[in-house]
């Protein structure tokens, strides 16, 4: 299990739903960065501190580690294949890339070298719109330098920018067995606080998440940064708790289907296996759709045949439990997953999904097509 | 290994090609349902591999994965070579496409070419020219055309039948499903009778797939749809494995479990479902969006299970009249039922 540190109980403080209701969405942008490089003119700095590194570890071999950061936009943002991202070139400059979905956020990827705690860089122009920043550390690498300026960081955007709430992915986990993990994470989450709590701040918008490429763990990370740059999470969750409680559901999903991040789920506890699931369930239908989704022409379609424009799945499991999944619109799709006598009623699910369909409609102000 | 035993419908494949070829790699991926990344761990086979797979139409597969090591290859070609070469139906020979020394690989197959005419003239040669996602894809084509002409004149007289593949693609499914589809004793009959099935429930596209593998064991195509995709039923065989992976996580139950009965998908521009059809194969329908289309399909593929069914365990044939019964009957209940449809019969 990836990362525990963001409990829901986490994201319902008040004070910090109020925050998100007081943003409009427009200024949702999201932002990263690195911290590979303490100093940029020296790029293997020998480490003052020995923690954190690994017996294999091997440092020095000309190449200044990365964090990974261009790695996973492009995994998440760009479908690249994780195998792929061992021929990225390092960031030079700041990268925007725009993402368009249910809501529009920007990514803006931000070359690790860069020093934005120089006073002559602009800094309000870029924290002054922001909504979450997201800070790579990779886990292979030693990172008490990392830290260091992941602290200072934290300290100047506590000052300025209280209303951004900062995500740590302690990244590469991957290759890391499951206790040092874990006890890497308890490292990095303990000095973090220490430092915060030194400096006077109790309840800073702090997550820590393990992450890696190779598999869900970044979707799944990604999932909760986004959600919580979503005003209307809590409507969202209740809606699809009225949705599993009155269809006979287990557990209900909205997934954007473009990144595979899930926006919104019911509250009951999200487990990895489900959301891995319904994820390469996502996979399975696209794949299939573009297969045989061609354009056929001279076909005529009756009217009345097919009135429904959404694709509409059902996978039954050989244990007896129902895949459903239903697109709600050209973003986002509904994946439910419930017990064989719940899929009998084929008929109450089908009208409760289009109610919830009209409701998810109305929430973002969309007009269904 | 005895293979007189229930003679016909054992056939004895040979897996041939230098150590670290991938032909282990191969195997578990199609036959034991392992994801490509998991073939790291398998170690180098020593001497040969038994295994046997049960296939549709009552035929069992002999598959004997020969490790490649130079020592073990003279050994099957000297003190083995009648042991080895007698009785066999396939020999499937991998090529290593980064090998540095293709002469000699070269001369290695000729060897065991020359092998297998002298003890079973009447089996048949695949090349598999593997690891071919090793190569930038541009080169591809150029490489293999360039190599299967090699292999073509080292034959020895065998009309051999060249592939390109990689495990990290859909190229293995189909080079396989093209291996298999030679080996199916009765897969005319069973075409034939997929044809008329699909004829009758007006389906788009009629897929047969064997339950284990999900390999393709023969597809029929409405004429005049041109569906631009020709890689489809090995894509396709791809993504429902890596599904039934993800599956066998998210149930925790084994890997070679069938996972899941029934997958339906209704889409803007067409409607398909994947169903169990006999107990090895898998059947997948490809009709017409809309409600009716769809269930009218699936009854008669529940109607017309029992027939496959005799079709695929005993490989018989005979009892293709009655079947044409019961396919139309079929109809007629499916047409009662639903009323709406019954202009378009």
């Amino acid at each position: 299990m990836a990362s525990l540190l963001t409990t829901p109980a986490q994201r319902e403080q008040p004070e910090e739903h109020e925050t998100w209701r007081n943003r409009a969405p427009a200024v949702l942008t999201l932002e990263r960065y690195m911290q590979d490089q303490t100093d940029p003119e020296n790029p293997n700095p020998s480490p003052k501190f020995h923690t954190g590194r690994l017996p294999n570890n091997r440092s020095g071999d000309g190449k200044p580690r990365l964090s990974g950061k261009s790695s996973i936009s492009s995994v998440v943002f760009h479908k690249m294949p994780p195998a792929e991202t061992l021929f990225l070139e390092s960031t030079a400059r700041i990268q925007k890339d725009a993402v368009h979905s249910f809501m529009d956020f920007q990514v803006w990827d931000f070359p690790g070298q860069l020093d934005f705690l120089d006073p002559a860089f602009d800094v309000d122009n870029i924290f002054g719109e922001i909504g979450a920043l997201i800070w790579v550390i990779d886990a292979q690498d030693e990172y008490l330098d990392a830290l260091v300026r992941l602290n200072n960081t934290i300290l100047l955007l506590q000052q300025h920018y209280p209303s951004i709430n900062i995500e740590v992915f302690i990244h590469k986990v991957d290759a890391l067995s499951e206790d040092y993990k874990f006890d890497i994470q308890r490292d990095i989450v303990q000095r973090t606080q220490d430092e915060l709590s030194d400096a006077g701040y109790e309840n800073a918008p702090v997550s820590f998440h393990l992450t890696s490429i190779y598999d869900h763990s970044i979707f799944e990370a990604f999932s909760k940064v986004i959600q919580k740059l979503i005003p209307q999470l809590p409507t969202l969750e209740g809606l699809l708790n009225i949705l599993c409680s009155n269809s006979g559901m287990e557990k209900a999903y909205i997934f954007d289907c473009i990144s595979k991040i899930y926006i919104a789920t019911d509250s009951s506890p999200v487990d990895m296996q489900s959301y891995e699931i319904c994820s390469d369930y996502i996979d399975v239908i696209v794949d299939v759709s573009e297969i045989y989704g061609w354009d056929r022409p001279g076909r005529v379609v009756e009217e009345d045949e097919c009135n429904d424009q959404e694709a509409e799945s059902v996978i039954r499991l050989q244990n007896g439990m129902i895949l459903y999944l239903k697109e709600i619109n050209k973003y986002l799709v509904l994946i439910c997953i419930m017990k064989e006598e719940s899929i009998k009623k084929k008929g109450l699910i089908d009208y409760n999904c289009g109610v919830f369909q009209d409701a998810l409609a109305q929430v973002f102000g969309l007009q269904r097509s | 290994m005895d293979i007189v035993e229930k003679k016909g419908k054992k056939k004895k494949v040979l897996l041939m090609g230098k150590s670290g070829s991938g032909k282990s790699s191969m195997r578990s991926i199609v036959f034991s349902n392992y994801v490509a990344k998991d073939t790291r761990r398998l170690g180098a086979t020593i001497d040969v591999e038994h295994s046997h797979v049960k296939f549709l139409g009552n035929l069992t597969l002999n598959l004997w994965d020969c490790g490649g090591q130079d020592a073990f290859m003279e050994n099957y070609l000297q003190h083995q070579r009648d042991h080895v070469f007698s009785n066999v139906a396939v020999l499937i020979y991998v090529f290593d496409i980064e090998s540095r020394e293709f002469d000699r690989d070269l001369v290695t197959y000729s060897a065991v070419a020359r092998a297998l005419s002298e003890n079973s003239a009447g089996a048949r040669i695949f090349c598999l020219i593997h690891k071919m996602d090793l190569v930038q894809a541009e080169y591809r084509q150029k490489l293999f055309e360039e190599r299967s002409s090699l292999l073509k004149e080292r034959s020895e007289g065998f009309d051999i039948v060249v592939f390109a593949t990689s495990i990290w693609d859909e190229t293995l499914y189909k080079a396989w499903a093209n291996i298999i589809y030679t080996l199916i004793p009765n897969l005319s009959i069973i075409e034939t009778y997929l044809r008329r099935f699909a004829e009758i429930i007006e389906a788009e596209e009629v897929v047969l797939f064997e339950r284990t593998t999900f390999l393709v064991v023969c597809h029929v195509s409405q004429q005049g749809l041109g569906n631009p995709n020709d890689d489809r039923f090995e894509r396709i065989s791809n993504i429902i494995k890596t599904f039934k992976q993800s599956l066998s996580r998210f149930t925790s139950s084994p890997k070679s479990a069938p996972q899941f009965t029934e997958i339906e998908l209704r889409a803007p521009r067409f409607s398909l479902f994947i169903d169990r059809l006999t107990s090895n194969t898998y059947i997948l329908v490809v009709v017409k969006p809309g409600e009716s289309d769809l269930n009218t399909a699936k009854m008669n593929v529940k109607i017309a299970r029992e027939d496959f069914e005799r079709l695929d365990v005993t490989g018989d044939g005979k009892k293709l009249a009655r079947t044409r019964d019961s396919s139309s009957r079929a109809e007629l209940e499916a047409g009662d039922d639903d009323t709406g449809r019954e202009a378009e019969y």
